[in-house]
């Protein structure tokens, strides 16, 4: 049987463009979002949030807002409590607040909660509500929350003495404090990866439907893992599991941010429950920023120990991340620090070694994987950012000085220093591709030229591997749930099918591509396959989609689910055939006996034949649930170039170009893959551009509306030159690797590599992220002073 | 107040508090819900509408203030040829993703392909600047703005 079919148009398995299905509802304001949906007596709920980042909470008075027509009740932490829910467990086995009862530890933290009739009268409820708070000192960095005499965040939890949430630490220390010791040259970089909000467009929210006779709890909720949620909330709120059904409406983008369950959710569910009614919450923009998952927030230090001819010996990091006053990282349960070990990069050296500190603040809590797979972003970009200081250091090219690094293509499977197993990948191919497209050489000499003449051009290079697709069950949990995903096929007798998903789309195009998998893998045209997604009710278990897990993990799960169904179906043509199922061949569409194509069935004709005429013993029905736990994750990576210019005077800079060079493996749909690569170019542009989310020095959240964290507009963002190379993972059913965070994984290092260059013959070797212009013009003011 | 809107070439009247905004009032009281709310700040434009062929953010505009006057949303794109340039071109260059952004993108388009016939890449990334995209990076929302205006004109010639 060929496995490896390339379909027709009519078809459109893997590789065609096909259109989005998903598109013709949304370009008629037809989708079903959050809050799109209403229920009859649907109530509304809005939150009252702190105004302040630490203090006591001495009383609630909620009689003036209890007063509001409309206002049904209002909800406190104190309520909650009594229902054994004013506390709740986050993903990284901390626990957060519900609504606050004893202080509150951030400003936008959750105090109470405004039940009403109509959202306008629950906002003026919520203005209404009261709070005494007693000041207490703000602690805004983790430098500050880890010196001596720190007052203590989270004085309530037994044990907790400082404000440090974790320690983590990997790799050969001795080996490495070895390497370091011998080396030639040793080159260090320090900077901060700032926090960052993944911002979907669309907030989060929950429409809490639990009827009080039969004990359903119907919920929708912008999840992107509804059925890990469904076991959480089991969990958490001690309702039968079987009794929970979590609807994952459309959603408007989520890129890490709809992974917690947050608060509001609880709340909302509680007060549906004791209300008998159905209770809607939907965050405003500032609830968004200021309290939900944030993103990033490492201080780093690496180093490299290096030959003189610029060799990589080994490398040594230590970081100290700032997690806000619950730690609440949505990634694996053994991985405190994510998956930062692919801080060694795409080169091959024996040697590293990387600890790590997370402190406790009054910020918010969350550290999500916004676009990004658990901290690769932050290890991206230090290895990256590294790697040009080295060059700029040793005056060794940074193309060069990557070539001389990299893993070769022979070597893979490449263990690397941390242990990770890459499966794949061409580097230096992949680099001088790009480098070729963007004209490298002449760029360099327009570089040296414009430099003569005062002006500023930089050329930037990032070259990423990413580790996508968690994962492997022996590794890889959360909350103690192996990431496995799943998928089910079942075909109906006119030969159409319904294929349902344990992951989630929010925008990646799902009900396309994964059809698509299933037309390549049974010849039935994607056209004829209805994709179910987001319902715990009508899809098999999964952990949802975040990290690029999707198409690793569910997208296994379906080609192997429709490989099953398509050797029934062989069998079925044997038996319609009258041949031995060893003799049947398959083309794209059609079984047919080996040697002569002329007698042949079509997937629809076995299809038909699977409810009404059998070979004798085979069961009834074309259709099958696949489990898949990954053998390993997939390395996807890419080799980007920009090249910018900088006005010395004011220190604004300008993308001429950006030439980005992707390596995803197989592309099933590669108009589909090429608008994630826009997106996530715009998002690494956005951070190293503009998009942060700071504090002042009494914790007030500077970026708690888009009129301050700025997310770049049409007129800001650069254009895009992409390119592409194919190595398909070996490991994966269809040779795919995960793609939609590459582009925000591997992009912040490039843009800041090129402001960095434009500026390194000035001695400048770094400037923290955003690269904003008052910091440009700073980095050149004090190198030229 | 008693108001009288015409959405999308119906009258639609109601008696709504002053101080509702017209979002709101498309999306609740008329059940238009391809209008969208992002932001607290008139900053992300999904909740773009046009109040007499002009773009306006509705959360920003009460619906008192609409009284009398005429409001296309997307629902309202479509005619009865069919789907609107704009409509056809978001699907054909992939110009959505989650599809959040995608109604106000499109009637911004629409509204500047009526004054423009020829927008360039300048003119297209000036006119949606109003709008933000956190899923596509623009360059194919200007692509299919600009194949919609295309489309259109070639439709006005024939
Ligand atoms: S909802 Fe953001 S501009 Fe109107
Ligand atoms: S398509 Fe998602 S915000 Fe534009």
């Amino acid at each position: 049987m060929t496995d490896t079919t390339t379909t027709p148009p009519e078809i459109g398995g893997i590789g065609h463009s096909v259109k989005r299905v998903e598109d013709a509802r949304l370009i008629e304001g037809q989708g079903n979002f959050l809050d799109d949906i209403a229920l009859p007596g649907m109530l509304h709920m809005a939150l009252v949030r702190s105004p302040v980042a630490h203090a006591r909470i001495n009383g609630i008075d909620t009689e003036a807002a209890t007063a509001v027509d409309g206002v049904l009740a209002v909800v406190t932490g104190e309520l909650m409590d009594q229902h054994g829910l004013a506390w709740m467990p986050t993903l990284s086995g901390d626990t957060q607040a519900v609504l606050a009862t004893d202080k509150v530890r951030y400003q936008g933290q959750e105090v109470a909660a405004v039940i009403a009739t109509d959202p306008y009268a629950a906002a003026d409820g919520a203005e209404l509500v009261d709070v005494d708070y007693e000041m207490l000192d703000a602690i805004t960095t983790p430098q500050q929350s880890l010196a001596d005499g720190a007052e203590l965040i989270r004085d309530e939890k037994e044990d907790q003495t400082d404000n440090l949430a974790y320690t983590w630490e990997t790799g050969d220390e001795a080996a490495t404090e070895a390497a370091f010791a011998a080396a030639d040259r040793v080159v260090s970089l320090t900077t901060h990866y700032p926090r960052s909000h993944p911002a979907p467009l669309e907030t989060c929210g929950i429409v809490a439907d639990v009827n009080s006779v039969t004990g359903q709890a119907t919920i929708y909720m912008t999840s992107q893992a509804p059925h890990a949620h469904r076991t959480l909330f089991a969990l958490v709120a001690g309702l039968p599991e079987q009794n929970i059904r979590i609807v994952s409406p459309d959603i408007g983008g989520g890129f890490g941010n709809k992974v917690p369950i947050y608060p509001g959710y609880v709340v909302a569910t509680a007060a549906s429950l004791l209300i008998g009614q159905p209770v809607k919450w939907v965050e405003t923009r500032t609830g968004n920023l200021i309290s939900t998952g944030f993103g990033r927030d490492y201080y780093m230090t690496g180093e490299l120990a290096l030959t003189n001819d610029g060799r990589i010996q080994a490398m040594r990091v230590d970081m100290l991340s700032d997690q806000g006053a619950f730690y609440s990282d949505a990634q694996p349960t053994r991985y405190r620090a994510g998956l930062f070990h692919v801080c060694t990069g795409s080169y091959d050296f024996p040697h590293a070694h990387i600890k790590c500190r997370g402190a406790f603040t009054n910020k918010a809590p969350g550290g999500v994987a916004y676009r990004c797979s658990f901290r690769i972003t932050e290890a991206s970009y230090l290895i990256e950012r590294l790697m040009q200081t080295a060059a700029d250091e040793l005056g060794i090219d940074p193309a060069e000085l990557r070539l001389r690094n990299f893993i070769q293509p022979e070597q893979f499977p490449y263990e690397t220093a941390t242990g990770f197993v890459y499966d794949s990948g061409d580097y230096p191919t992949a680099l001088r591709k790009a480098l070729d497209a963007a004209g490298y050489e002449e760029l360099r000499a327009e570089q040296a030229a414009a430099r003569e003449e005062g002006r500023l051009v930089g050329i930037g290079i990032a070259h990423f591997t990413e580790a996508v697709g968690a994962g492997p069950a022996h590794t890889y949990d959360i909350a103690g749930l192996k990431m496995i995903d799943s998928a089910e096929l079942r075909v109906h007798p006119t030969g159409k099918a319904i294929l349902k998903l344990g992951v989630k789309t929010q925008g990646q195009g799902h009900e396309t591509t994964f059809a698509q998998i299933v037309a390549e893998e049974t010849g039935i045209p994607a056209t004829d396959i209805k994709v179910i997604h987001g319902d715990t009710d009508d899809t098999p278990y999964g952990l949802g989609t975040y990290a690029s897990r999707s198409t690793p993990v569910g997208g296994a799960a379906t080609a192997m689910v429709a490989r099953k169904i398509a050797d029934k179906a062989r069998h079925i043509a044997a038996h319609l055939l009258e041949a031995a199922p060893e003799d049947i061949e398959r083309t794209a569409d059609k079984f047919h006996v080996a040697g002569s194509p002329d007698q042949a069935v079509s997937i629809q004709d076995a299809a038909f034949a699977a409810y009404t005429n059998l070979p004798e013993g085979m069961e009834y029905g074309l259709e099958d649930v696949t489990y898949y736990n990954p053998p390993n994750l997939t390395f996807p990576y890419g080799s980007y170039v920009v090249v910018v210019d900088v006005d010395p005077d004011t220190g604004v800079w300008k993308v001429r170009r950006m030439v980005a060079l992707d390596d995803c493996g197989v592309r099933i749909n590669p108009m589909i893959v090429e608008g994630q690569i826009h997106g996530g170019l715009t998002e690494g542009f956005a951070m190293s551009s503009m998009q942060w989310i700071t504090f002042d020095d009494d914790g007030n959240c500077i970026g708690s509306n888009f009129m301050d964290y700025l997310i770049p507009t049409a007129w800001e963002t650069p254009r895009f030159e992409l390119l592409e190379t194919v190595t398909p993972s070996p490991h994966h059913p269809i040779g795919a690797k995960g793609i939609g965070e590459s582009a925000t994984v591997g992009s912040p290092a490039a843009f800041v590599n090129a402001v960095v260059d434009a500026l390194a013959h000035l001695g400048v070797r770094n400037i923290d992220m955003p690269v904003l212009p008052d910091r440009v013009w700073e980095a050149i003011d004090t190198a030229t002073a | 107040m008693e108001i009288t809107i015409n959405i999308n070439g119906s009258d639609h009247t109601a008696d709504v508090e002053p101080r509702l905004l017209l979002v709101d009032h498309i999306r609740t009281g008329a059940g238009l819900t391809g209008t969208h709310i992002g932001c607290d700040t008139t900053s992300c434009g999904v909740c773009t509408v046009l109040v007499d062929g002009t773009p306006v953010k509705s959360c920003t505009m009460l619906a008192v203030q609409a009284d009398g006057r005429e409001v296309t949303t997307v629902e309202g794109l479509k005619s009865a040829d069919g789907l609107h340039p704009v409509q056809q071109a978001f699907s054909d260059e992939h110009g959505l993703q989650c599809g959040f952004c995608t109604p106000a993108m499109m009637l911004v388009g629409a509204a500047l392909i009526d004054d423009n016939p020829d927008p360039s890449d300048d003119e297209v990334r000036w006119a949606i600047s109003g709008n933000l995209c956190r899923c596509t990076g623009y360059m194919n929302i200007v692509k299919a703005i600009q194949a919609a205006a295309a489309a259109a004109s070639s439709n006005g010639d024939s």
